[in-house]
């Protein structure tokens, strides 16, 4: 996922892709990148032009059993980000690792 | 090789949906097969056709045509569809399914390929 939150739509779609993959009992994991690791910012709160905090969830992911999140390193320290601002537990992987990351998959599914 | 396609961008906003359709007809060409095309997100308006200018039509995959002349399963997904105010009957050529249908097009599939990601 590498979309900031603003587009909330595509981000509660996206994760129920992920959760109806783990119906499927697929194991899922999930990669932030760029504006992506935004999605897990601690902080979040209703705006009034009628945008909604999205972290909550992705809080909710576990109970689906999608428990793998990783966030690229690159990604966090380029927005000033640690993984202390993040919600949930995530594994922070470095950029050169990405491609064996992806590899390591039978799907790949961008969102 | 079996082929998944998720097409999950609108034929306004992107060039996507058009490459994906594009893909499809050249994968047939070649003899592979399409388990289906999944239309997600901003794709769910691929679907929408009524009212459109005869020059507008012409900017818009004809999908149906997939349907029609090489039996391939358009499935629009319900809940984006139905987010975004569309009707969910009567799309021509197209079937109203949900996420179940793709991931057992994607368990299927040799290949699962995302348009507009």
């Amino acid at each position: 996922m590498r979309s900031a939150p603003r587009n909330g739509a595509r981000v509660r779609e996206s994760l129920d892709m992920a959760m109806t993959a783990a119906a499927f009992d697929q194991a899922v994991r999930l990669l932030m990148l760029d504006d992506g690791v935004f999605l897990l910012k601690r902080g979040q709160r209703f705006e009034p032009n009628g945008l909604k905090p999205v972290a909550p969830l992705f809080e909710a992911l576990a109970l689906y059993d999608v428990e793998d999140v990783f966030v690229e390193r690159e990604s966090l320290r380029g927005r000033h980000l640690t993984t202390e601002d993040l919600v949930i537990p995530v594994r922070v992987v470095e950029r050169a690792d990405i491609a064996g990351l992806t590899a390591e998959h039978d799907l790949v599914i961008s969102c | 090789m079996k082929y998944a396609i998720q097409v999950n961008a609108g034929p306004c906003s992107a060039q996507s949906a058009r490459t994906a359709y594009q893909f499809i007809k050249a994968a047939l060409d070649k003899d592979h097969e399409i388990v289906c095309v999944f239309f997600y997100h901003d794709g769910v308006y691929n679907a929408l056709r009524s009212g459109l200018s005869a020059e507008d039509k012409d900017s818009v995959p004809p999908w149906p045509d997939l349907a029609d002349k090489h039996g391939i399963d358009l499935v629009l997904c319900v809940s984006a569809a139905q987010r975004r105010g569309m009707p969910t009957t009567g799309a021509d050529g197209f079937r109203i399914g949900g996420l179940g249908q793709w991931m057992d097009a994607c368990l299927k599939a040799d290949r699962v390929l995302v348009f507009g990601g």
